[in-house]
């Protein structure tokens, strides 16, 4: 059984935010919901990088783990997904999560928070695939047509890459020989200080 | 907490932000409303709170037939592969075209968002005029009626040369010929388009060094680049799909330096980045051949063979010793010695250029002097080096080839009499009926002979304003410029806004034929007088597209054209229709319902552009390649089986001979290595065969299987016939061909016997590294006209004023006399965002692509913000010489070094201060405006090409 996972090159991502316009188009996000947004360490300096993130469906969710009504659930391809009939909106998950991945469309300025929107590796929700009413609430089903997300799929580089966990693993690993060097993507020197 | 409106009305909030990082986009996310997480719906604009409406209707519905239309991203010249899923004819999907050799499935933002062209919610649903200060609505016939009446008269009164035709880059092929054509017919050489102020400087240089203008190889050549030297080229932001080639070089070992006054998110991917002033490339390209021919790097055979003139460059290089090079640059020397050495251990090597270098009074100077450092170590003409110059828009280095510019033709033939003789041959008119749609008296020309209108390059794009402003005593046409038609420009892309506003008052009739209304139709004070005609997007017609490759792809039609718009190439014919014109306009073309064939058109094309090898893709070979694109390499293009079997995808121009002739396309110019029937060539014969006693022509080099093993002129009937090859001419062909040479002989027959013999139809001759037809015979460096030191200036000053330059008096050292360095102590220059292209009507119009980038914003280091009181997102005053003045948003960032300020060139629909929301038609507002950086640029153009200097000049901040 394939585990999906995203991994973003750093060597390669140019900060285009083609992967967030991509998603915006594929699944009609609103203005001011982000499920994917490139971040940019040091910005206009050397050794600046970037990095797109999104919900990186986790394998142990922490949002899972936390969340009051349980609303959460991984297929049977290692997606994270949650169902919006049981979300409250009460941003626990968003406490939780490392990315930074839960967005809560809000119905008023100081109001109350909306149901949870995240990235769903373009695989819908738990209702019917493909059905006007899972598009409508969750976007795209595109692991259902054998697709996978666009936001990888329309790369301008390829450095966001998704798929089976050892698929993208491999692609990887073959870059990196070829690069001739270790890995020069960002989080390395943090996991592996030089010196 | 805090909650700031950037705007009152039709402002979108911005986004929330997370995380430490304060980059660009924090930045400017920042200037919405800053919350927690998650964003306010309420804060949305009630448009936009609308457009979801709207787009719900749009959207993909479950149980309905899904349609897959394919056509070509229209934002950059990469040309990248669009695949849309279509649903009643609704587009309600995009999928990668993983199948294209050029993006491999790939796109950046903007290619991603490309479906909103058909919601279009802020775009121009029908035509409009402005009577009394309102907008009101009027049907098409009305307006090309009264439009044409408008014209009509005006042609009476004072001549067709008070017309000005200013077309677009945004035009398909078949548009683009369409549009160069009804201004031949209307009368006027004034037609031009934003290629004057994008790469001009390039074609004029490149051309004058080599032969054709263009790109010489191809962004998938790059994989076999062994080092790539980027100057003035921002391609993460401008051509980001570029990028993966050009990282698939750099995983294989190439070597990448970056030449640029700022950081750009380009540099963060280079081996070296080297940092200069703006406007000092010559100084930092002879720089780095001071190092080449210091060492004898150079490639000395490939000189002897291939390029004329090196002596006199090594004369002017020896001046450019490291320390004159850092006086001029601001680079120190150890920079540039190391640029230099990779340049010389790792060949071949590309050199890639754009804007950067372009935009300047010196632009055709600093083309050339990038020309001659790739010839010097003999790079041009093989696979992995070449002049790797990307172009802008999708369609720019077509709408160059078919001649929508004041001083050509389609195809480069110029606008001598044979140029006009040849084409009214290919529209089958009588010369003496295209002669009389002219003004018949003879004007004082550049040169102050006397010169027919017909014969005289026309006023170009960035000087339309002064076709205008200037004494029409001053001017070389009858008459000022009375009306202007935009079809497809963005005004804020040019120069010197205040005296374009109070152009566009004087005018009698603006007409603007656009998707959007466009910043022309709101940045001046007119009551009446305009008329918005709402144009197709590419999606919405069909035809023929050029990439910065010279490859010509295929558009398929996806969807129907969105509420009353319509294609150009219609309006074009409705125009033509009314102003009496369209049997001769469309003689070859068959017309359905007021639309030209776009087949036709590309026959008709075909049919004429020999120069350049236009002749070769007609649209079913360009369909061909389009229905079977998965079996191109993507290296090298070439498709391996398959029904295209041996062909260069898209035929990358010159495809030589008839489409018969089955030319497979040239993939890399000037290549020797390849037979010319199979895409070889050499440099071509363009500027005689002998100058001084010195040989022109090549020597000892020709392409692979060249019966012809040296140097030799253009094809001619005469050359056949003293080559006895006459004979191998058809009797048809012969009949043809009498008196004719490889550029107008219509049967193709000259073309086809050279290539059958092995030779180039144009001849082979050397480059030369010296123009001697130009101002500056070999490339040297001048000051910009605003110059930050004065030393500089009178060390390098720039021309001497000209009394007539394409029809204007055009000003240089009056300028340049003048010390503005002390009020003004910054260099502004500006540059691209990868969210928006051109002047950003469409991308700012776009909700997915306006939303990350919501304000206009000028970068400013820390030094230069302490210095000037500014703090990090604060709203600041630019102000310059001639006394424009823009008002935008601070940000302090090391990107740029101190000394420069750097502003973005996408914004509109604020002007001086003010936003102008409420001058837009309702509903047609862009979701984001700004100051257009141009607004505040000063006068200076290039003293060839009249492209304009955009890249530098002086400014103060204030808050």
């Amino acid at each position: 059984m394939a585990r999906m996972k995203f991994l973003c090159d750093a060597e390669r991502c140019i900060e285009c935010n083609s992967c967030v316009t991509a998603c915006k188009n594929e699944n009609e996000v609103p203005w001011g919901v982000n499920r994917r947004r490139v971040v940019v360490l040091g910005d206009g300096e050397p050794g600046e990088k970037s990095i797109s993130v999104a919900c990186m469906h986790c394998t142990d969710a922490p949002c899972a783990a936390v969340c009051p009504v349980d609303c959460f659930y991984t297929t049977d391809d290692g997606i994270v997904l949650h169902d919006k009939d049981l979300c409250i909106g009460c941003g626990y998950c968003f406490y939780a999560c490392p990315f930074g991945a839960p967005q809560y469309p809000q119905q008023q300025a100081f109001g109350v928070r909306g149901k949870m929107d995240k990235c769903t590796f373009c695989a819908g929700g738990p209702l019917a695939d493909n059905s006007d009413a899972e598009y409508t609430k969750y976007g795209r089903n595109r692991i259902s047509e054998g697709k996978l997300p666009l936001c990888a799929e329309m790369c301008a580089t390829k450095a966001l890459i998704a798929g089976d966990g050892d698929t993208i693993a491999d692609i990887y690993r073959e870059r990196v020989l070829q690069r001739g060097t270790r890995p020069q993507t960002w989080g390395w020197e943090t996991a592996y200080p030089t010196g | 907490m805090k909650l700031v409106r950037s705007t009152d009305s039709g402002a979108l909030a911005g986004i929330a932000s997370t995380g430490e990082a304060i980059d660009r986009r924090t930045f400017l996310k920042r200037s919405g409303v800053t919350l927690g997480a998650g964003v306010a719906a309420s804060m949305f604009a009630p448009q936009l709170m609308k457009k979801a409406q709207a787009a719900a209707g749009l959207s993909p519905k479950e149980g309905i037939q899904t349609e897959i239309r394919k056509s070509i991203c229209t934002h950059c010249s990469v040309g990248c592969g669009v695949v849309a899923e279509v649903q009643n004819g609704v587009w309600t999907g995009q999928e990668p075209d993983f199948d294209s050799p050029f993006n491999l499935g790939a796109h950046c933002s903007k290619g991603s968002t490309v479906r909103e062209h058909g919601m279009g919610e802020r775009r121009l649903r029908y035509p409009m005029k402005l009577v009394a200060g309102k907008w009101k609505r009027l049907s098409w016939d009305d307006a090309i009626e009264e439009i044409g009446n408008q014209l009509l008269d005006i042609r009476e009164q004072s001549g067709p040369d008070s017309v000005y035709w200013l077309g677009s880059a945004k035009h398909n092929n078949e548009q683009a010929y369409m549009f160069r054509k009804i201004a031949a017919m209307w009368g006027t050489n004034n037609v031009d388009h934003q290629a004057r102020i994008c790469h001009s400087t390039t074609v004029a240089g490149v051309a004058n060094t080599w032969g054709y203008g263009a790109m010489t190889n191809s962004y998938n050549d790059m994989h076999k680049s062994k080092a790539m030297f980027f100057i003035g080229s921002n391609a993460a932001e401008a051509h980001p799909v570029a990028m993966q080639h050009i990282l698939r070089a750099k995983e294989l070992g190439s070597k990448m330096i970056v030449c640029d006054p700022r950081f750009t998110r380009t540099a963060a991917h280079a081996d070296h980045f080297v940092r200069f002033r703006p406007g000092a490339d010559v100084a930092l390209i002879w720089g780095v051949l001071w190092h080449i021919f210091d060492n004898g790097w150079e490639d000395k055979e490939y000189i002897r063979q291939r390029v004329y003139g090196m002596d006199e460059i090594r004369a002017e290089v020896a001046r450019w010793t490291p320390e004159e090079v850092e006086r001029v640059t601001g680079t120190p020397p150890e920079v540039v010695k190391r640029a230099a050495e990779i340049m010389n251990e790792n060949r071949p090597g590309t050199i890639v250029w754009c804007m950067g270098g372009t935009q300047h009074t010196i632009g055709n100077n600093n083309t050339r002097a990038y020309c001659v450092l790739q010839l010097a170590l003999g790079n041009i003409g093989k696979s992995g080096g070449g002049a790797n110059i990307f172009r802008g828009h999708d369609n720019v280095q077509g709408a160059t080839d078919l001649g929508v510019l004041s001083h050509t033709l389609p195809g480069y033939y110029g606008l001598s009499n044979g140029a006009w003789k040849h084409w009214s041959r290919v529209w089958d008119l009588d010369p003496d009926w295209v002669k009389g749609q002219f003004d018949a008296a003879e004007v004082e020309g550049d040169n102050g002979k006397p010169i027919h209108p017909m014969n005289y390059k026309g006023i170009p794009v960035s000087r339309w304003i002064d076709g205008i402003l200037e004494d029409k005593n001053n001017i070389g046409q009858r008459d000022n410029v009375r009306a202007m038609i935009y079809m497809g420009h963005a005004v804020n892309s040019q120069s010197r806004g205040p005296e374009m506003k109070k152009a566009m008052e004087m005018l009698d009739l603006m007409v603007i034929v656009d998707p959007h209304p466009t910043h022309a139709a709101v940045m001046n004070d007119r009551t009446d007088g305009i008329y918005l005609l709402p144009a197709a997007t590419q999606f919405e017609t069909y035809g023929s597209v050029t990439a910065s490759n010279r490859s010509l792809q295929w558009r398929d039609k996806i969807i129907e054209p969105v509420w009353e718009s319509l294609p150009d190439h219609t309006i074009l014919y409705k125009l033509a229709k009314k102003l009496g014109f369209h049997q001769e306009y469309t003689r070859n073309i068959k017309v359905n319902n007021d639309e030209p064939l776009i087949e036709d058109i590309t026959r008709e094309i075909n049919a004429g552009m020999w120069t350049i090898g236009y002749t070769g893709q007609s649209p079913e070979r360009i369909k061909l390649h389009m229905a079977n694109k998965a079996t191109f390499n993507t290296t090298t293009l070439k498709a391996e089986g398959g029904p295209a079997d041996g062909d260069y995808y898209g035929m990358p121009w010159p495809a030589w001979g008839t489409p018969e002739m089955k030319h497979p396309g040239t993939p890399v110019l000037y290549n020797t290595e390849l037979p010319v029937a199979e895409g070889g060539l050499n440099f071509r014969a363009r500027f005689g065969v002998e100058r001084n006693g010195v040989n022109l022509l090549a020597e000892d080099s020709y392409p692979v299987g060249a019966e012809i093993q040296d140097g030799h002129p253009e094809f001619t009937d005469k050359l056949l016939k003293q080559l006895g090859w006459w004979s191998d001419l058809t009797p048809e062909e012969q009949a043809a061909a009498e008196g004719k040479n490889w550029k107008t002989d219509l049967s193709g027959g000259i073309q086809r016997v050279a290539i059958m013999h092995g030779c180039a139809p144009f001849g082979n001759a050397k480059a030369r590294s010296v123009v001697w037809t130009f101002p500056d015979p070999v490339p040297i460096h001048r000051e910009p006209l605003y110059t930050p030191d004065r030393s500089l200036a009178e060390a390098y000053p720039t021309y001497p004023d000209r009394k007539r330059f394409y029809r204007l008096p055009t000003r240089y050292a009056s300028i340049q006399a003048d010390d503005y360095s002390g009020e003004y102590p910054l260099i502004l220059t500006s540059g691209r965002l990868v969210e928006y292209e051109g002047g950003g009507e469409e991308q700012r119009s776009n909700p997915w692509l306006a939303e990350l980038q919501q304000d206009m914003f000028v970068e400013i280091n820390p030094v230069d913000a302490n210095n000037n009181s500014v703090r990090d997102g604060q709203m600041v005053w630019i102000s310059t010489p001639e006394g424009a003045r823009i008002l935008v948003k601070a940000m302090v960032t090391k990107r740029v070094d101190a000394g420069t300020v750097f502003t973005p060139f996408h914004f509109g629909g604020w002007f001086q201060g003010k936003d102008l929301v409420d001058k837009y038609p309702a509903g047609t507002a862009p979701y984001v405006r700004g100051e257009a950086c141009n607004t505040a640029f000063t006068y200076g153009y290039d003293s060839v090409t009249q492209m304009q200097e955009t890249k530098v000049t002086l400014c103060k901040l204030s808050t």
